[in-house]
Order: C-alpha cells, then structure tokens, then sequence
C-alpha cells in the first residue's frame, strides 16, 4: 500500500510479449524504484528495445502487468522522457536543433499546439544541458551524429520528466563526450529515475545503481553483485573483464 | 516572349492561366512540402493517378447516359476519397503492403478512366487534358475554387503547423507526447488528395504530380526549416508555371509539358550541382 503515496518508477508483472510466434521477452518480473539509475545490458536482439517500448505503451505484451509511476503506461508516458536508438529518422529532415528540442514540449497543453514563452525556454535550456548552446540555430542535417544524439536526449529533458528512459545515448559518442554525457546523467540522478540501454557493459559500475540484464529472461542485478559469470551467461559467450584504474573505463570483451 | 507580355495585357484567359498558376503554387509549396518530407509522395501520386478513373467515368455517365450536372470534378471527388481510405487504412495497418495497393490503384485508377473515355463519343484528345490539362483554358469559377482551396490549405497549415511537423519528423516520438497521431495523418492525407483533385482538373494530372514534387525537391536541397521550405517551394513553382506559360506562347508548345520539363531541367540542375559543390569541398 506504500506504493500508493510513492509508487514505483516501472514495474513489470509476470510479463510475456512476442513478434508473431516468435518469443522475444518471457516472464518478465521488475521493480524499479524512483530515483534508481538502471542499465539494461544484453546481447543485440535480445529484447532491450522492446522492453522499453513495452514500458512506454508502444508494444502491448500477451500477457502480464505492466505500470508506469503506478498507472498504466499509455496514461503515465507523457512523464517520461524518450531518447529512441539512433534512429531511422530522415537526417536530411528540414528543421533546426530548436525545432527538435521544442517537440518534447508538445503536449504541455497550449492552444493548438502553439509554444510558450516557457516552452521555448526549457528547450532551450535542455540544448544547453547537452551542450549544444552554439548550434541551436544550425539545421538538423547539418549537425554530426553525436551530436544529433545529444539533441535527442535534450528533446527528452524538454518534457521534463520523471523518468528518463534512454536507448543506447553512447552509440555514436567519442570518449570525451561519452565522459560529458555520464557526468550529465550523474547530475539528473538526483532529481529523476534513468533507464538507459548500453551496448556495453563499460561504465556501469561506476555510476548506475542497477543492472538489468534482457536476453529473453530478464534479471535485475545492484551493480556490486554483477561477476563475469553473469556477464557470460547473458553474452552467452566467455566475456573478459577489464578493469582499468579508477574503474571508469572497465570494458568487457569477448576472449 | 514580347508576344506573350502584350498578349497578357489584353487577353483574360491568359491573365487566368498566370493567375492559376499562382494559384496552385501557394498549395503545391505548403501540401508538397508536407508529403515530401512525410515521405508520402508516393502516395500522391497514387491518388493523382486514380483519379483518372473517377474524371472518366464521371464523362461517360454525363455523355452516355445524359447525368446532367455530373462533371470531371465530381468523379475525381469520388475517386480520391476512395483511394486516400484504402491507402490510409493499409498504411496504418498493414505497412508492407502500401507500395502494392498503391501500384494497384495507379493502374487499375488509369485503366478505368481510358476505358470510360475510349466508349465516350466526342473529342479524343479529352484524355490528354486531363493528363497535362489546359492551363489556358481555365475559367473564373475554377479561380475562385483554387482561392477557396489555398485558404483551406493555408489555415490548416498553420494552425497545426507544430503538429504535422512532430509527426512528420518522429512518429513515434508524437504518439508519446500525447498528440492524436493517426488523425493528422489522415488529415494530411485528405488534404493531400483535395489538393490533388481540384489541381487535376485544372491543371492536369501530370502537371499535379509534377508541382507536388519537382519544386520541392529543389526547395529541399536548400531548407533548414519546413515553414522555409514551405515559401521556397511556393516561389519555385510559381517562377516555373508563369516562365513555362511564357515560353511555351510563342511557339504554340503544350504549357503544362513545357513547366514541367523546365522544372525537371532545373531540379537536375541543382541536384548535380550540390553534389558537385559537396565533392569540391570535400
């Protein structure tokens, strides 16, 4: 009944969903509480993508229970913040890095979709937050990769959400920005939940508090308990870990 | 060309046909930029296309069987929403399958209408009207239906503007912040096929699909926003309709096929000479 006065950020109820006849999630039980900052880890293909979209209301599972911050997620989603995987989205597409940012205010209210005063300047201070401040005006074709991804994490920091639920933000960033992004998202923890798919198991054990690891089953690890065993049972391969000092930069590798 | 600036100053029918290609490029420049970057040109084009067989048919009952006060328009009417539901309902069900049906309702739209037209006594050369129409012939009343239709497009335009813009950059990401998704992009649609219509019985079928793309392809090699390419896009087809009708005077050429080869030596024009650029530069 606690959950009630301070709900959980996500949980997840004996939760099945599948393309077709192909299983792709199976038995899904989490728990993640408000002010968590999880990683979910897992082989490609092995279903992170779709868990988030579950969580979004995006896909619809066969079965199980699924609640956003205690609703349903089609109803809760409007708090969270979204950062889609490096996307299938048109990079030749005729709009400016504020264009962008300025579609995570979309359903704030206001007349027929108009932007407010106070519309422009979350976006505007979600672009700084990315660092992004000198190519507000730049057409989004003419912006890099990273920085694209940037833009797409600032969008979601424009809906000022509760959770912020992230689809691989490092993909495309160098080591430097990769730094930025994590010290940023460092700083976001202490005031909103994230949920953030990686590739790699990398930095995880520096700043994320969890681990959720998707590959068909779904486990949920705090970050002190995470062992090469457990990284070879989800790769599904022998993985090496590395740990380099100060632990920043652990990387796994196949071996 | 001095032929064409005397004949201007004294013949209305020429004042109309400059007039309606202004006219048409207000809502070329806005709809054209929509479907183009929604990546639905396609889909124009299909409904362009099998509305021939709606403007056939509508001929042959008025000839044949003497329906009195059925005209082209309201066949293409009948046609257009028939094929923007199909379409619609199969893009957003059934995605694989859009390009198929589309094919299908081009072809079968066509075939129907050349069928209606062969059984319908009179002038043959009706089909080519309707395919390239006749920018010169083109009367006050269908002025006054392009006025009303630039309004329509123009209102709509704006007043969703933010909205058509978040769903036609990221569907999916709209659909999360709450926006009805489904239905702007069937208004989109509806306005894309109203478009079509009323433009394909002035200015041809042809000339329709040509206006919606040509202009905007050269309008999106250089926009950095979509209300700017949105007024690029106008500006362009509004210079290749009026410099097609004033080339074309002089020696008696098809207006409507002299517009669109210009604008179709012009987008090459310019396709080749960013890529050319992009390489100096690099």
């Amino acid at each position: 009944m606690a959950h009630l006065t301070n709900p959980l950020a996500i949980y997840m109820e004996d939760l099945w969903f599948s393309y077709g006849s192909n299983p792709v999630l199976e038995d899904v039980n989490i728990a993640i509480p408000q002010g968590d900052f999880v990683s979910v880890v897992g082989p490609n293909g092995g279903g992170k993508t779709t868990l988030l979209k579950l969580m979004l209301g995006l896909l619809k599972p066969s079965r199980g229970l699924t609640r956003v911050l205690g609703e349903i997620p089609e109803k809760a989603r409007i708090r969270i913040g979204y950062m889609p995987q490096h996307s299938q989205l048109d990079p030749e597409f005729p709009a400016t890095v504020m264009d962008v940012a300025l579609m995570g205010r979309l359903g704030h209210g206001g007349f027929l979709g108009r932007y407010s005063k106070e519309d422009k300047e979350i976006a505007i201070s979600s672009i700084e937050l990315v660092g992004l401040q000198d190519f507000r005006k730049k057409p989004f074709s003419a912006i890099s990769g990273g920085q694209r991804q940037r833009l797409f994490i600032a969008r979601a920091l424009a809906c000022e959400p509760e959770i912020l639920l992230l689809d691989e933000p490092t993909a495309n960033l160098d080591v430097v920005m990769e730094g930025d992004l994590y010290d940023l998202l460092q700083t976001l923890n202490q005031r909103l939940t994230i949920i953030m798919v990686s590739h790699d198991l990398g930095f995880v054990s520096s700043i994320v508090k969890s681990v959720i690891c998707v590959k068909r089953k779904v486990l949920s690890h705090p970050t002190s308990e995470i062992t090469g065993k457990i990284i070879n049972d989800i790769y599904g391969s022998p993985m090496r870990i590395i740990r380099h000092n100060g632990e920043r930069n652990c990387t796994c590798q196949n071996s | 060309m001095s032929e064409f600036l005397t004949d201007l100053q004294h013949y209305s029918f020429l004042q109309n046909a400059l007039l309606t290609g202004v006219l048409a490029s207000v809502a070329c420049g806005i709809i054209g930029t929509y479907v183009i970057v929604r990546r639905i040109s396609y889909i124009a084009d299909g409904i362009a296309h099998t509305v021939l067989g709606g403007m056939g048919a509508a001929l042959y009952l008025n000839r044949v069987c003497h329906w009195q006060g059925l005209v082209p328009l309201h066949g293409a009417l009948v046609a257009a929403i028939i094929a923007a539901v199909i379409i619609g309902l199969v893009s957003l069900r059934a995605k694989q399958r859009e390009d198929t049906v589309i094919s299908a309702l081009w072809a079968v739209g066509m075939a129907t209408g050349i069928m209606f037209i062969s059984q319908t006594p009179g002038y043959n050369e009706d089909l080519m009207g309707y395919l390239f129409g006749n920018i010169l012939m083109v009367s006050t009343r269908d002025l006054w239906m392009l006025g009303g239709l630039d309004a329509v497009i123009v209102v709509a335009g704006l007043l969703f503007y933010n909205q058509f813009l978040a769903v036609c950059f990221d569907q999916e990401f709209a659909v999360l912040r709450g926006l009805r998704v489904e239905v702007f992009y069937l208004l989109l649609l509806g306005l894309a096929a109203l478009t079509v219509v009323l433009l394909s019985t002035v200015v041809g079928i042809v000339m329709v699909v040509a206006m919606l793309t040509l202009p905007i392809g050269i309008a999106a090699l250089f926009s950095r926003s979509l209300w700017g390419m949105m007024i690029v896009s106008t500006i362009l087809c509004a210079v290749f309709t009026t410099s097609g009708l004033a080339i074309s005077y002089g020696p008696d050429y098809p207006a409507g096929a002299t517009t669109i080869i210009l604008a179709g030596a012009a987008y090459l024009v310019c396709i080749t000479l960013k890529w050319a650029f992009g390489r100096f530069r690099n």
